[in-house]
């Protein structure tokens, strides 16, 4: 593994205080992310991991300071503004357009029309399944299909960091297995990640670093081969 | 053979209608919004007509089209980015009322500035042309109007399914707040539907100032035949719509034929029999 402290932050979240109207949901979280560095946010129902995906992809919008990318505050940008810059987020639940299909939902995340090594070859050769029903619409597919549409999706806007939020909820073991068995082949080539997962063993093995929320506080961080077992209990559940 | 004739002439008129609906449909499927100017700004592309055509003498009131069109299609992009835009993305309630207050700020503008007098659109000879079918007579303006319906909707289904914009308009009526993620800008996206919706408007009111006449109040009843082609086709089907034009048209003809009097009053009892037999509309595409 790289020494990636020397290198300036590609991804930093300092003080992220996000809301919901009159209810908070996040209570100043700092989070770095560096080039080409897997990082995992782990945490209970409710603890704020979904609104720190949203509050970075710009979905919900903060002040400018809370969130920095390469070094340029972007907290308060829209979030197709933030999609251009290359940050990519794969939503919880999926979230594939309907009356689009499988092949449309991928083109689309390329709408954005970023250069990069991503393109529709790269998805289907990634994911095969997805060139045999790439005609079908895409909410047709199975759940753990739609997830690889989902993914490929957010890859196609050749991002520099991808966000994957719950990527394997509600899905088959072996299903998330596969998915997750793919996930080396696309970080590999330098692309930064933030992979929200309930599965804590899962995120512990993608990722070199690992943030737990509690209640819209950072709970822990630490390397993910460097944090006990019980640190993370403790963190995850207050106890 | 009378009776062949209404149904005949009838459907010809239903491809007006379909014309005073498309624009609405479309914006309703884009973004679930409900256009009560709708009716308001079809007159006042007849009105932008008719000031084209007196202003460049002599000029036919289709070739007026060339300007008329971008003209709407234009205010149509400012209204949705600097009005409508504001109104959106939560209650429907407020853009209903805006458009409401868009209704009467348009037919007092026009009331100001036109008067209440009835105006219309000169076509010459093109009004009165017919060609004979067998024992039918047609005419051959409503035969370019319904030939225009068809060509304006199987053009706007063509752009929904094949073109980029057709998919950002889907994308973001499955999911308008996922779809920025992709990179798009939902204003951008909006503005759009609606200067497409109103560059329809302006082929429609330009038929409508041909065909008859128009004074500022005109609009309101055009957004009731153009809601009852909507829902009788079906939410966001857009050749759903052509049929519920056409569907009204031939109502209101064979209305016409019974009574002179029962033509409006036929169209609306049709209307209101397939919403309550098919509330959803005969082909519907989505949920409301």
């Amino acid at each position: 593994m790289l020494d990636q402290s020397q290198s300036a932050p590609l991804l930093s979240v300092s003080g992220l205080e996000a809301h919901y109207g009159d209810f908070q949901a996040l209570y100043g979280i700092s989070l770095n992310v560096h080039p080409g560095e897997v990082v995992a946010v782990i945490g209970a129902n409710g603890a704020g991991k979904t609104t720190l995906m949203r509050s970075v992809s710009g979905l919900i919008r903060n002040g400018a300071a809370q969130v920095s990318w390469q070094g340029k505050q972007i907290g308060a940008l829209r979030a197709d503004q933030v999609a251009h810059l290359g940050i990519a987020l794969v939503p919880e639940g999926r979230m594939l357009f309907a009356s689009l299909s499988v092949e449309e939902n991928l083109i689309i995340g390329a709408q954005a029309g970023r250069k990069g090594p991503w393109n529709l070859r790269r998805i289907y050769d990634l994911f095969p399944i997805l060139e045999e029903r790439r005609n079908v619409p895409a909410t047709d597919l199975s759940g753990g299909q739609q997830q690889m549409v989902a993914i490929g999706r957010a890859l196609m806007s050749n991002p520099e960091l991808l966000m994957m939020d719950e990527i394997s909820l509600g899905l088959a073991p072996v299903i998330i297995k596969s998915i997750y068995e793919a996930l080396p082949g696309i970080v590999g080539e330098g692309l930064s990640a933030i992979v929200v997962e309930q599965d804590i063993a899962k995120a512990l093995s993608v990722s070199s670093r690992v943030y737990c929320l509690q209640e819209g506080r950072v709970s822990l961080e630490g390397p993910s081969n460097g944090v006990s077992r019980d640190e993370i209990s403790r963190a995850y559940f207050g106890v | 053979m009378d009776w062949i004739n209404a149904v005949v002439q009838g459907t010809l008129l239903g491809g007006l209608y379909a014309l005073f609906a498309a624009g609405l449909s479309l914006i309703f499927g884009v973004m679930r919004l409900v256009n009560i100017a709708h009716g308001d700004l079809i007159v006042l592309a007849a009105y932008i007509a008719l000031t084209t055509t007196v202003a460049i003498s002599g000029l036919h009131p289709l070739l007026a089209l060339v300007i008329v069109v971008p003209i709407m299609a234009g205010l149509g992009y400012a209204l949705q980015r600097l009005v409508l835009n504001r109104t959106m993305g939560g209650d429907i309630l407020p853009p209903l009322l805006v458009t409401f207050g868009l209704s009467v700020i348009i037919q007092n503008a026009l009331l100001a500035g036109y008067s209440a007098d009835p105006q219309k659109l000169q076509a010459g000879a093109l009004e009165t042309m017919s060609i004979d079918a067998g024992p039918l007579t047609l005419g051959v303006l409503p035969l370019i109007v319904f030939a225009t319906a068809v060509a304006v909707i199987g053009g706007l289904q063509w752009m929904f399914y094949h073109t980029a914009l057709g998919r950002a308009f889907r994308a973001t009526s499955d999911l308008p707040e996922i779809v920025q993620l992709m990179g798009l800008n939902r204003a951008h996206v909006f503005g759009m539907a609606m200067a497409l919706s109103l560059a329809v408007t302006a082929i429609a009111g330009v038929f409508l100032g041909i065909r008859t006449s128009f004074d500022p109040a005109a609009g309101s009843a055009r957004l009731i035949f153009g809601f009852e082609a909507v829902i009788i086709g079906g939410l966001g089907n857009l050749w759903g719509t052509l049929a519920g034009g056409v569907i009204l048209g031939i109502a209101q003809t064979l209305g016409a034929k019974i009574n002179p009097g029962y033509q409006i009053l036929a169209g609306h009892l049709v209307f209101l029999l397939i919403l309550a037999t098919r509330p959803r509309g005969l082909f519907p595409r989505m949920n409301g």
